[in-house]
């Protein structure tokens, strides 16, 4: 509980922070005064209101989602390496959004989002249907359905992207390698409403989640059917990825390290390893898009590409370290 | 002794196993890959019928153009297939052993994406030759499987540390691969963007011919040591009971396999898939042979020529490179195979 609440201020001073760093330092006075006595003539206030804090709103709700997700997908497969990117539900997103440049000529952020969303959701059925979730339980199956359509969706992307005007690929190349750049409420507001919804849901699933991870036989015992469960978790996991990807583009490892972090706090428990994972990811999230925006100032470096650069040293640093091996 | 599938061929004091299905399978393979490769001679845009071909490629016939675009353009493009396809089919056969995993390739290790990184940066910061990217791919390819080599040597922890540690570095790379496509000028990521797909296109013989050295010397070294790796499936502490030196083993069949792959990647770009599905094939038609190397190395070589001609074939209104090609058949048909096994 402690360490929640930690967290949570964490959370709060890094967002505050967060709002202030960019192409135009803020101080804090004007971050206040934005809130409490806003003016819509002044630039900053406006900048302020519709670009910082709906960016950082953005972050946390992704990276609390991304965090999630990994989390159950690690329950789920039984795997400590399963990441949300397998299920192929990045691949769909990313497939639709090139498809709506190169078809439609689309540059909208917004208009990105529900072609993403889109994309991820057929994807996200797809790899459900094919993976047989329905037919019972096997998480190999359920990763290699995603791994195999990843590569067929990535391979038609290439072919587009390979076979159109560069003016397609100058877009689709920024938006491929994950980034919270431009996005505003007409993104925020339904991908949080998604989110949110689904967040909740997986809340309640905890118990179930760590009866399942006695075994099913066990679970059966303590009233759990581990079809439902594993069901309904295969369903979050797509939705909360797909929506994320949709939302800022492909954003990987987050998902998978922000678990392995929790639980070296927590323990294997899913009613604290959850929040703790959502926490952890929100705030690894934050933190590398705030860093994305100091290092390359007055520009900027995507937050898919400063998680990956930080997160990749930090997995072969874990896993020399502990030992996480399980031949 | 019961040699299961297998036959020994001795003389004085040398003796040699081997396994008449898999010889019979490799024969049919090679077999296919002639008949494919004089198919290919024969078609493009300009028709040169078998008996010229045959005459111009036996050297009777060396001026003329249907002579230059067989001899200059069609078979280095052909070679560079099949050898591409050879390397990457005994490379991902050893993945596969040394991991103790089907899906094993070496891409796990981080290696396709180190390779990209390589290329990439010669060609968003140089404008390099074709050769030079060959090269740089090479060298970024063996560079980032030694990294990861030296990483997961301490304490040993067989092949799942090895995969692990190239996951991180891996995803690591690809980082700095999206930061030098979204960085650099457009032009040349571009051009970036088209390496980066694996094509066959324009091959020359100079690409060609450090491949072909590397896949003729290292296949029957691989060859060699197939049974000892066969060995080493069954966990580290039986093979060294039976006498054999694990870790070095491991090391030199890893070397073998990276050197392969970066070769087979620096002259084609990434090629999907064939490093998965050439093995897996191989050993789904020789069931009892343990460490099919040849087989999949004709495998593999038939794969990709097959998909090279498939593309020249298809009456498609756009390009499709060859490394996707290979991509969207092989995912479909793990997607076919998934759906079988109910």
């Amino acid at each position: 509980m402690l360490l929640l609440v930690l967290g949570l201020t964490l959370l709060f001073l890094l967002s505050l922070a967060s709002i202030t760093v960019g192409s135009r330092g803020l101080p804090l006075a004007t971050v206040a005064d934005a809130f409490f006595s806003f003016d819509p003539a002044r630039n900053e206030h406006l900048l302020l209101r519709h670009l910082r804090l709906p960016r950082a709103l953005l972050a946390v709700v992704v990276g609390g989602a991304l965090g999630m997700a990994g989390a159950v997908m690690q329950a789920l497969t039984r795997n400590p390496l399963a990441d949300p990117g397998l299920l192929g539900v990045n691949a769909g997103a990313t497939l639709a959004i090139v498809v709506a440049i190169a078809a439609w000529g689309i540059t909208d952020m917004s208009d990105y989002m529900w072609f993403g969303l889109l994309g991820a959701a057929v994807a996200g059925a797809a790899v459900y249907l094919l993976g047989g979730v329905r037919s019972g339980l096997n998480p190999v199956r359920l990763v290699l359905a995603g791994a195999a359509l990843s590569v067929v969706l990535l391979a038609l992307t290439q072919i587009i992207t390979v076979n159109s005007d560069e003016v397609i690929f100058d877009q689709f190349r920024h938006w491929a390698v994950g980034s919270l750049q431009g996005r505003s409420y007409d993104v925020l507001v339904p991908a949080a409403i998604l989110i949110l919804i689904t967040l909740g849901c997986g809340l309640v699933l905890c118990r179930a989640l760590d009866a399942l991870s006695l075994g099913d036989d066990v679970a059966k015992a303590l009233g759990v059917s581990p079809r439902r469960v594993w069901c309904a978790c295969a369903a979050v996991v797509i939705i909360l990825s797909g929506v994320a990807t949709a939302a800022v583009g492909p954003v990987s490892f987050i998902g998978l390290a922000a678990p392995h972090l929790a639980r070296l706090w927590v323990g294997p428990e899913h009613r604290r390893l959850l929040p703790l994972s959502m926490l952890i990811s929100a705030l690894l999230m934050l933190s590398a898009d705030t860093l994305g925006r100091m290092v390359a100032h007055p520009d900027e470096v995507g937050v898919g590409i400063m998680v990956a650069l930080i997160g990749g040293p930090f997995f072969v640093v874990l896993v020399r370290r502990w030992r996480l091996v399980r031949p | 002794m019961n040699h299961g599938r297998y036959r020994v061929w001795h003389w004085r004091s040398w003796s040699v196993r081997y396994a008449p299905p898999a010889l019979l399978l490799a024969a049919l393979l090679m077999v296919l890959l002639l008949v494919m490769a004089a198919y290919g001679l024969t078609v493009g845009s300009m028709r040169v019928p078998l008996a010229d071909v045959v005459a111009i490629v036996m050297g009777h016939d060396e001026s003329g153009l249907s002579a230059r675009i067989v001899l200059d353009i069609r078979l280095p493009r052909i070679l560079a297939a099949i050898f591409v396809g050879a390397a990457l089919g005994v490379s991902g056969a050893i993945f596969q052993s040394i991991s103790r995993n089907p899906l094993g390739s070496p891409d796990l290790i981080g290696f396709t994406t180190g390779a990209a990184t390589g290329a990439l940066t010669l060609i968003l910061f140089f404008s390099p030759s074709v050769l030079q990217i060959t090269l740089a791919a090479t060298v970024g390819g063996l560079a980032t499987a030694l990294i990861v080599y030296l990483f997961a040597l301490k304490g040993g922890g067989g092949g799942y540390r090895l995969i692990l540690i190239g996951l991180g570095v891996g995803s690591t790379l690809s980082a700095v691969n999206g930061l030098l496509l979204v960085r650099g000028d457009l032009d040349d990521a571009l051009w970036a963007n088209i390496w980066l797909a694996g094509s066959l296109n324009g091959r020359t013989w100079s690409q060609v011919w450090p491949l072909m050295l590397g896949v003729v010397v290292l296949v029957p070294v691989v060859c060699f040591g197939a049974r000892a790796l066969t060995l080493l499936e069954m966990g580290d502490d039986i093979a060294r009971q039976l006498g054999v030196p694990t870790e070095r083993l491991r090391l030199g069949m890893i070397m073998c396999a990276v050197i392969l792959a970066a070769l087979a990647t620096g002259t084609a770009g990434p090629i999907a898939f064939i490093a998965l599905a050439a093995p897996q094939l191989s050993r789904s038609l020789l069931p009892g042979v343990a460490l099919p190397v040849l087989c999949s190395a004709c495998m593999g070589a038939g794969l990709l020529l097959l998909a090279d001609l498939l593309i020249q074939a298809l009456p498609l209104a756009v390009s499709v490179p060859v490394g996707r090609m290979t991509g969207i058949v092989g995912g479909l048909y793990l997607l076919w195979l998934l759906t079988r096994q109910r």
